[in-house]
Formats: structure tokens, sequence, C-alpha cells
């Protein structure tokens, strides 16, 4: 099958490559360009351990194909830190134990970027709310809301 | 999961895309992806071709004029949801909106591919079929059609939509002054769709209502308007007991087919689609125990 | 120092890598050459495999090869079961990696493919021809073992896998004798563990060295490694496990599964890396399930509410084979906690373990724990119901008092330490318990009566986005009873000595190892055996270093997971690292501190009796100017340049430590709910937890633990259940239909702690990793019943879906 091809940009970088239409985002960003940080925890776009941003928004990427990407900027976990200052959301997380095994972390924290961007001082109610496309089995997601509330007020929410 | 091989191609019109089906017959329509890439990643789908109208730009935005709101099949449900003009002019929609999935789903999923995809879990037809909107489906050589809600959704998966359509836009009233509109959806704990939900708008004259467009969904292989329960309402004050007593009939016009699963068998459902109208007629009202 | 470091809540020294997305797990390892594997499941429960023709998938682009059972067969032995529990007639049935001529379960591999590319390789799966005759499956716990039911195994007659039973006094008479009995049927239902991370393994063999390295998803490398060379033939010192970032495990991966298995079979065939990563549909298939009783249940009583006997018949699914520690875990770990914190002088478990066609069975959190808390505190709460008495009069009444060393149990354990009204008090009174009654009695009023009260949860949003707590006064038009559960538990983890894991069957030792290393520099390396992937071990054993030896807990580094450089240990799981774990590293800090005084003493010139250490430094007594750092030590030592005679050079302590005896975490819990009249939805509003690990190391991570462990407890009692059609079809299959817990639709949890320490272990400590889901499902379903009794509703099988509340409301004929 023809594979088509795309520029996409990632954490500042433009990358150009050819893949096959069926190759989804995420696949493109663990194995084409190693950025393994972005995790997959299911198939059926449920946990969220895949949360990328794409122009500005946060997409699943294992529920989005590289070819939709082409032309976009997109930023993952690895990205998020300012040339090694922590982002911080990443701080909160690590200040209030926002996580233990660390799996779905990457997705939570691309998450809660786009919810503080949107909504910079939410209550608790909202974050839950707007936490309820990324799964986490480790934490009861008690220390990850009090990571975004945490951080909104660090940021001046 | 990994999805089988298939052939991409990029519309930039919606004329291009309906080429595109045209000479690819069994081609698939791919908006955001998110009804799509499931079944692709499931391999329960296996389109030869797939047309991607993502960057249709003609098909994108909302307008609002002269008592409708136009809203391009594009538009992802994060624009509803978030435009206070949607907002003000039809409170129903906005909240719709923000009920659907998650972030990421209400980012990348659009109303036109939630409503051609047809899931009868899927909120918006239960929600434009109460509104009464009406839908704009282009076909070959520019033809246009219309079709409302249910005239559209005839089935689980499945629609009037040609396979060499695509539905263009959605039109929705605004709501008037004197209209209440609510939804209330018992959604699955798993994957979010609706279980049971009902959409009511309710026109008011005082405590009386004047008239009634309700819809539920979820529990039938596609949404249906009550319009037992409609009758049974208009003309009666908004009582908490004349709701319950007029929710009661809602049986009436589910239709010879309920849905039914392990978590929410028909005969749950069934009684639920009382409820949640009554639930959603309750707020739309602000009706309590008085 | 003014705060001490041990019982300080610092934040995690593992976070940053995984904050910032530079952790590696299992599938962010790429090696050089390497290919994917991937394996053919069975689409039947249960089946003949007649002939299978991998011709066409041979052929498909980039496929290197494709290997069924045939080439496993007599390459590869079969998959052990570690946990033969004595004197129960366990029935080890063959567990072959690739079915040979039957499949037993979906999700049973028949064949794997290895080809350049992950979609190469699932492509090529889609070209094996499989011609299966179907046989009847046997999917039901409870019916396995029923005249005329399917057989699997030839030698496991009526499916029984083994038939296991513990008593301590005597039952019969008890319940002969007994004023008031009360009989119950509780389901456990099935469970999918659903750590994050799926499985995943990379094999890498050198056929030059005869050496296997195994990337593997695991809690217990060194099982791992034990396991792999029994079946792979490859010995056990040329095997190299390492469990690199490991993305949960809550118990699925404790067991070694044939997966890695072939996974190390087409690298050694192949002489190439082979990675493979099972999806999360796979992960439902063919990943450990937990839980699977049909529990039989009866308990006597006095009038005044004495409990004197429990007894239970159980039958527990095993699945299709046995998992490594399928066994221990509804015999062992469950029937000898059926005392819970009460002193109950007669009990009997009665426990079948049997065969279905379904996916194995082995621990997952908690681990039996939950299924015997929830027995005993479900028919406590039934026992009060029957008298009349509160729930928390007729605990009163049979807690064990408060014991600091030692009180033993009818069933023979002896539990070391506890203070079970002291949990209870505190629970209730933060809580206020009174008044949680009061607003219940109101919301009955009002829900029997003519009020109708509108909560307003379902506002164009989906249930549970409200979780207030208890009810506002605004007029309402919903109709809502609030529940409320309050559960006292004591459970069994940090297990041991080794004596004991060898009579109970374990296939293993229960000890573990630590290995400290200072440095010239002051720094400090911990080496152990055993594998956190979460619990935050890297930061509570560096705490306890830093407070043993006085070195900045940021220059301590603990190492884990990696056979290759960790000493031997049996693995993190059952809540025993912490207890296990950790008083070896306390060991390894004290034979240190031995030795610093002994170099110290040479250096300042003074006798090792007048060396006092302080803060990590060593002082002769009386002059606190004269002394040595710790680090000033660790270089001398490790330089050498001027040791005492007969010491050894270098700063190193190896311990090995293996305990007494179990330790018994307890506490007292308490679930508020309210339950939706109209639809028999649920909300949880609120839950507080009182529990007692003894010390803590770092409350913030012990709280984590409870947060994290209340809310699995909580998917079970609201959610979660694993269900199969009647052809052994599983229907939960994906995350669109097993619901797991959402942050949205939970309350905050109110964590509290008692601290009673363990009086036999170095530190003092309990495990604290499974004590959430222990309580939790008990507290909330007790709630919810508690919520439904003016409907005399004294039942209800779990998860608690508003369907079969709403049923259960229709059925019982009350308004």
């Amino acid at each position: 099958m023809a594979k088509i091809p795309i520029q996409v940009t990632v954490n500042g970088q433009t990358h150009q490559a050819e893949v096959e239409p069926r190759t989804l985002l995420v696949h493109f960003l663990r194995e084409d360009l190693g950025l393994t940080g972005t995790k997959i925890g299911c198939d059926t776009s449920q946990c969220g351990a895949c949360v990328v941003m794409m122009n500005g928004s946060t997409v699943k990427s294992c529920t989005c194909l590289a070819v939709q990407a082409d032309g976009a900027e997109v930023t993952t976990i690895e990205g998020v830190a300012d040339q090694g200052n922590l982002h911080p959301i990443q701080e909160a997380f690590w200040d209030n134990h926002g996580l233990q095994c660390g799996y779905c972390t990457a997705g939570m924290i691309m998450t809660s970027v786009e919810l503080l961007q949107r909504n910079p001082n939410p209550t608790a109610e909202q974050v839950r709310a707007g936490l309820e496309g990324n799964l986490c089995r480790c934490t009861g997601y008690q220390n990850i809301v009090k990571s975004v509330l945490a951080a909104a007020e660090r940021m001046g929410g | 999961m990994f999805a089988p091989e298939f052939e991409y191609h990029r519309a930039n019109t919606v004329a291009e895309a309906i080429d595109l089906l045209s000479s690819n017959p069994g081609a698939k329509v791919m908006a955001g992806g998110h009804s799509l890439i499931p079944l692709l990643k499931l391999r329960l789908a296996r389109p030869g071709v797939v047309v991607d109208i993502g960057g249709v730009a003609e098909m994108k935005g909302i307008t609002i004029a002269d008592g409708n709101i136009r809203i391009g099949a594009l538009t992802t449900h994060w624009e509803i949801e978030s435009s206070s003009q949607v907002a003000e002019a039809n409170s129903l929609l906005a909240e719709a909106a923000g009920g659907i999935g998650d972030t990421q789903v209400r980012n990348r999923g659009t109303i036109g591919g939630n409503l051609s995809h047809a899931d009868p879990a899927s909120d918006w037809g239960t929600v434009l079929t109460a509104l009464n909107a009406t839908l704009e489906i282009r076909g070959p050589g520019g033809a246009t059609r219309t079709a409302s809600p249910t005239d559209f959704i005839v089935g689980p998966l499945t629609t009037t939509l040609g396979e060499t359509e695509i539905l263009t836009a959605v039109n929705v009233p605004v709501l008037a002054a004197n209209q209440r509109a609510e939804y209330a959806k018992m959604a699955h704990p798993a994957s979010g769709y609706a279980v049971v939900g009902a959409a009511v708008v309710v026109n008011v004259d005082g405590h009386t209502c004047t008239g009634a467009s309700l819809a539920v969904g979820g529990a039938v292989p596609a949404p249906v308007r009550l319009t037992s329960v409609e009758n049974a309402l208009t003309g009666k004050e908004l009582t908490f007991e004349n709701i319950e007593a007029a929710t009661a009939q809602a049986d009436n016009d589910l239709g010879g087919e309920i849905l039914g699963d392990f978590f929410a068998s028909a005969e749950y459902r069934r009684a639920m689609a009382a409820v949640e109208t009554k639930h959603a007629l309750f707020h739309a009202t602000e009706v309590a125990h008085h | 120092m003014t705060t001490r470091i041990f019982g300080s809540g610092i934040r995690r020294r593992e976070d940053p890598r995984l904050i910032t997305g530079q952790a590696t797990y299992t599938d962010d390892v790429n090696l050089p050459g390497m290919v994917y594997a991937a394996i053919l499941r069975s689409p039947h429960a249960h089946a003949r495999i007649r002939s299978i023709n991998t011709d066409a998938a041979k052929s498909a682009p980039g496929v290197l090869a494709v290997y069924t059972g045939a080439d496993t067969e007599g390459v590869l032995n079969a998959i052990p079961c570690a946990w033969v529990v004595p004197d129960s007639d366990v029935k080890a049935v063959p567990y072959p990696a690739i079915a040979t001529d039957t499949v037993r379960y979906t999700g049973d591999a028949v064949a794997a493919v290895v080809a350049e590319s992950r979609y190469q390789a699932e492509d090529a799966l889609e070209l094996i021809n499989v011609d299966y005759e179907i046989l009847p499956a046997n999917v039901h716990a409870e019916s396995a073992m029923n005249e005329g039911t399917p057989q699997l195994h030839e030698d496991a007659p009526n499916n029984q896998a083994f038939h296991w039973v513990a008593a301590g006094g005597d039952t019969d008479s008890a319940f002969a004798s007994a004023e008031v009995v009360v009989t119950d049927t509780i389901i456990q239902q099935r469970l999918i563990p659903n750590a994050m991370e799926p499985r995943s393994a990379v094999a890498s063999y050198l056929s030059s060295m005869g050496e296997l390295t195994i990337w593997n998803t695991t809690q217990n490398p060194h099982i791992a490694r034990f396991v792999t060379s029994l079946v792979t033939g490859v010995p056990e010192h040329k095997i190299r496990v390492i469990a690199p970032e490991v993305g949960g495990g809550f118990g699925a991966k404790i067991p070694v599964y044939p997966w890695e298995m072939i996974t190390a079979f087409c690298s050694m065939k192949l002489g190439r890396p082979v990675k493979w990563t099972e999806t999360r549909s796979e992960n439902y298939q063919s990943s450990i399930h937990g839980r699977d009783h049909v529990q039989t249940v009866e308990i006597a009583g006095t009038r005044e509410g004495k409990i004197t006997g429990i007894r239970s018949v159980v039958h527990a699914g095993m699945g299709a084979y046995l998992s490594t520690a399928g066994p221990g875990i509804p015999t062992i770990l469950h029937g000898l906690m059926y005392s819970g914190p009460y002193d109950i002088p007669n009990i009997k478990a009665d426990v079948y373990g049997v065969f279905t066609n379904t996916t194995p069975v082995d621990a997952y959190r908690g681990a039996g724990r939950p299924e015997a808390t929830f027995l005993v505190e479900r028919m406590v709460d039934l026992l009060a119901n029957e008298l009349n008495l509160d729930p928390v009069e007729i605990r009163r009444r049979n807690l064990i008092p408060k014991f600091e060393d030692g009180f033993d149990i009818s069933l023979g354990l002896t539990y070391d330490s506890g203070d079970y009204q002291g949990a209870l008090d505190k629970v209730l009174e933060h809580v206020n318990y009174e008044d949680l009654r009061r607003q219940q009695a109101q919301s009955r009023g009002q829900v029997t009566g003519n009020g109708h009260h509108d909560h307003g949860h379902d506002h164009g949003h989906d249930h549970g986005h409200d979780h207030g707590h208890g009810h506002d006064d605004q007029p309402s038009a919903t109709k809502e009873l609030i529940g409320i559960g309050v559960t006292t538990y004591c459970e069994i983890c940090g297990i041991g000595p080794s004596q004991v894991a060898g009579a109970v069957g374990f296939g293993g030792g229960l000890w573990e190892s630590a290995i400290i290393r200072f440095y010239a520099t002051g720094k400090v390396n911990v080496f152990v055996g055993t594998s956190p992937h979460g619990q935050g071990e890297e930061t509570t054993f560096a705490q306890i270093v830093s407070d043993e030896l006085g070195v900045p807990v940021d220059d301590v580094e603990v190492i884990h997971g990696d056979t290759d450089n960790t000493p031997m240990g049996w693995g993190t799981y059952g809540s025993r690292t912490t207890v296990i774990s950790g008083a070896a590293v306390a060991l390894s800090s004290r034979k240190i501190k031995d030795k610093a005084i002994g170099l110290a003493a040479h250096l300042l010139e003074a006798a090792e009796e007048d060396i006092e250490y302080e803060d990590g430094k060593f002082f002769v007594r009386g002059s606190p100017d004269r002394s040595q750092s710790i680090q000033d030590i660790a270089l001398m030592a490790n330089v050498a340049w001027n040791m005492p005679a007969g010491m050894e050079p270098g700063l190193e302590a190896s311990s090995f430590y293996d305990t007494p005896n179990f330790t018994f975490p307890f506490g007292a819990h308490v679930a508020v709910v309210t339950v939706d009249v109209d639809n028999g939805h649920i909300v949880l509003q609120r839950y507080a937890a009182v529990d007692d690990c003894g010390n803590q190391i770092n409350p913030m991570i012990v709280e984590g633990q409870v947060h994290g462990g209340v809310v699995q407890g909580a998917g079970q009692a609201l959610w979660e259940g694993a269900v199969y059609d009647e052809d052994g079809q599983l229907l939960t299959g994906s995350m669109l239909d097993y619901a797991l817990p959402k942050a949205h639709l939970l309350p905050d949890i109110e964590t509290l702690s008692t601290v009673t320490p363990s009086p036999h272990n170095p530190l003092g400590v309990k495990g604290i990793g499974e004590t959430g889901t222990i309580a939790s499902t008990i507290t909330i379903y007790n709630a919810v019943i508690d919520a439904l009794k003016p409907f005399g509703i004294t039942r209800l099988e779990m998860p608690l879906t508003p369907e079969k509340v709403w049923q259960a409301i229709q059925q019982s004929g009350k308004p």
C-alpha cells in the first residue's frame, strides 16, 4: 500500500516521513520518532495514556492517524518541560504524589495542561470532570486532582 | 491494535470528497476519525479506501442568523460546547456537546461524523430530534437534500445517507424565550455512552406547558419522539404529578424494539426512558415538589 | 536534624523520570534487529484443534516464522503452578505455552507469528487457518463440579482443581447449639486487574553464550528467572530478567505467563531480539483475572450479638489452568482470615478450586483477603440486622481488645498487634456517625413519605458528576436514600517466615535481601531483590537508610528490578515489600553502622564502647569535636589506607531477612452512599478510612496507597465485573464494557490512621498496599444494602449496577 509523505513538527522539531495510511499517530511517535514517553494503555480510546497536544488541543494519539497529523504541531510529554525546567504541572504532580506507577502520567499531564489553559481556576469537580478520559489504576485520582489544583494556584489561575 | 491496510485520500472540498466516493465504491468517509478509527483498529471495518474530509473548510464553523443555528458538519463537539453564541442561542446544544465522551473525544469528534455513524447510544441524535433540527446532505453533481434526524438515523449504525453522499451541516432553531430545554442521560460507566438519554424542549406560558418536543435515545435502535408524552403534557400545568403522569406514557412511543445487554436490560431501559424524561422535564421546568 | 526523615512525607525520588516521559517501560525497549511477535488466540472457550494451516501466514510480507504447539511441544516445558497447597489434592494439570490439541479458554494461545513489524505480525495472524471442533464450555464456578458439566482436564475429575479445609474450634457443635444462625450466598465476581501498562516482554538470546535476557513487566524478576529456567531449559545463571519501569501490577504481573516464554522461544529459534506486547483486549482475555468465588456462608451467634461461629463452602474458579499462585489465593490467603478482627471461637472454611473454560485466576490486589473480609463483614451485618443491632454495636461486642504483642485466633494464627476499637472510635468520630444516622432517618422519612427531593445530579451530564457531601436542603424532585456502611477489618500480609511458606506449599522462600554499598564519595546504592512498581520504595528505602545512617536522602539510590545487579529476592506483592525488604535494608544499615563505629574508633583513637552516633556523626563520648562523619568513614573504608587490624576494606553490608511472623494491618472504614430510588443509581458520597499499618515511613505514600486501594475496591462494589456468556465468550472484552473507576465518579477519600507498631520486625511496620481494597468493597456494599433497608433488601450481586438496585426495589413490593 502506498505510503504517504507527512511533515509533523513535534516538540518544536520538524520531521518529514513516509507512513502507511494505517499508522496511528502514537505508533509514529513511539516507533518512528522514538518518543516513548507517550503510552498505549487500551485500544478503544478510553484510557488516555496516549494523550498528546496537537495544534493546541489534546488528542488521543491512538485514535488519530499519523496522516491526520500532516502539517500539525504536536507536543508530547517530552516537550512539556521548558529547557529542562519542569512545567508547573509536572512540579505539582511531583509535589503532591500525583503518580504511582507513572504509566498514565504523561496523558494525565497533557490533559491537565489543556484543562488549565481552558479553565485556569477550576474547582475540584471541574478537574474530575476534565479527567474523565484519563484512567489511572493507582492513585484513585485524588492526588492527581490535588496536583492539578495546586498547579492552577502556582500558575496564577 | 492495528488497522488493516487501506488507501488514503484527502479531500479539500465537498465536491472532491463526493468524487472520491463515487470513484471508489465502498470507501469510508473520515472526519475527526473518532467513529472510524476504532472500527479500523478492531478490524470491524475494512474499507479499501478512506476519504479524509477533515480539511474541508466549507464544512466547518457555526453561523447564527434569522433564528437558525447552522453548524458545519465538521464542527467539533468542543467548538459547540465552548461557543458562547451557541450557549446563548440554544443552551441545550452546548450542554449536550459538553456531555459527549471526554475532552479528547470532544476535541476531535465532529457533529457530522457522530450523526453519520449513527450509534444508537450517541447523544446528538436524541438531542437534535427534540430540537427539530434539519440536516443538510450533499450528493453527486451538487445535489442537496435535507432530512430530519429521525429520517436520517434509521437504526444502529444505519442512516439513509447514500454511499456517495455527505452530511454537510446541521440546522437548529434558536430557542425561543418561552422554551425550556434539557438533556438527561444515564451514561454507561465504561464507555460514557447513553444507556438512556432523554432530551426535552418545552414551551411554557407561566406554569403551563403549551407544547413539547421530547425525544429518547440509547434505549432504542434510533432516536424516537415521545408524542404520547408530548400530548399528555401539552395544556397541562407543569407540576410534579402532571409530569410524572405524562412521562409514564413514554412506553407507548418507544416502538417494538428496545435495546438490552448485560449492563442494562430492555426492561430496565424501557422503564428508564420514562424516568430520564421525567428527570429532564423536572430540570427544564425547575419543578420540584411544591 | 530537626525533622526525622523516617516518617516524613517527602516527595518521591523516582518521579522526575516519570513526569518527563523519560522512564523506560518494557515496550519502550528497542534493540538492534528486533522483530515482533503476535499471538493467535483461540476464539472458542473449549475446542479440539483438528488442524492448523500456517502456509499463507508464513509467506505473508515481513513474516519470519510461524510457530504452533507442535513446535513448542517438548521444547518449552509446561508452565508450572508454584503454589501447590498441601493436603488438598491439587491437580497441577498440564499448562502448555501453546495449545497442542485442545484449547480451554478464549485467549489460549494457538500459534505465534514473528514479523519485521507489529502491523505485519497482526496481518499474518489473520492468515492462519485453524480447524476447530467446538466443545461445550463450562463457565460457572458454582456448577463446574456438577455431573454432566463439560470436563476440562482428564486428570481433574469433576473439574475439581483442589479441595482444602481449614478449621478451628468445633463448628458443628457451635452451629448445633447456636441461638441464631444467618446464612447467605455471596458472589465474589470475577475481576480484571487492569494495570495501566499491558503485559510486554522483550527477549534476546545470545546463542554463542547460551544467555537469555528478558525484559519483562513483572512484579518479581527473580521468580520470573527461576520459572523461565524451568520452562525454557536455559540454566538459571544464564538468564537475566529485567523488570524495567513497570506500569502497575496489582497481582497480574506476579505469574509467569506462557506469553513471555513464547517470546523467549521465538528469540532462541530466530537468533534475533523479539518483542511481544499485548493489546488491552488481549490483556482482558489472557492476563489473569481475580476473585471468582461463590460462597455459601453461615454465621452463628448469641441473641446478645456475640459471634460463636462462622463457616463456609466456597467454590473458587481457577480458570482453565492453575496460574502461578492460583491455588494459594482462595485457601491460605482467604480461609485463614475468617476471624477478621473478631474473637470467633469456631471457624471452618471448606474451599473447592474448580476449573472452568475461562481465563486463569490468580492474585488480584488483596488476593483472598478481600473475599474473606467481605464474607465476614457481610455476615456480621446480616447478624446485626437479624438481631436488630446497630452495625457498630455488634462489632464492638466482638472486636478483640487492644493487644500489643500477639493474640492467638482459633484458626491457629497469631495476630501481631492491634487496636481495633481505637480505629473504630476514630473513624466514627471523624464522620460523626450519629449525625449520619440522623440524616439517614430524614432521607427515609422523605422518600417513604411524600417528599420528593432533587439533588440535581444528572443535570445534562451523566450521573455522578455530583459528589457533594450529604444532602442539601433544596426542594428536590428525585428520591434518594442515604446508606451508611461501617467495617472493621484486619488482614494478613508480609507473609513469612519461609518455613511457613514451605509448609503451605508456596514454591519458594519469602525472605528478602538487601545490599547497601557506600562509595568513597559518601554516596550510597541500595540493592534489593523486591521490585516496586509504583509503591515508592526507591524513596522509602532511601528514607530508611538516611534515617539509620544520617546520609542525605538524595545521596541514596535504590536499585531494583534487574536480576544481574540485585540480590535474590521474591518480589513485590502481598504488601510485603516494605515489611520484609525494608527490614533487610534496615538490618544492612545497622551492619554498616556497626562497622563504621569500629572504623571511627580506630580513626579517633578511642575504644569502640566510647563511640557515640548521632545524625550521621560518630564521635567520642563527651568530645563531640572528635568526630567522623559517615562520609568520612565511607571514604576511609573505601580507600582502606588505615584500617584496624582484621577489618575488611569497603563499607558494604548484605542482609537476609526472614520475618518471624506475618503482619496484620487493620482499620475501620465508613462509606456513605446515596441511592436514587427512581433509577437505582448509586453515588458514593463519602468515604473515610482509618488504617493502621504500624510505623509509617512516608505518610504521603501511605495515603496514596489507601486512596488507590479504596478506589479499586469501590470498583468491585459498583462498576467492575468480567462477564462471560454461556459459550465462554468474554462480553466485557474491552474498556468500552468493563467499567473502571473514573475521576468524576468518586469523592475524595478521607484518610486517617492510628499507629500500632508491629512488635516483630525491625521497623515496626505493617503492609499498606492492599488494605484499602480489602475493606472498601464490603464497606460500600454494606452502605448500599443499608440504604435499601426500607425495602427489606438484604442482598444484591456485584457490581451494584443501577439496574440490579432498581430491579430489587421493584421486586420488594414496597413503595
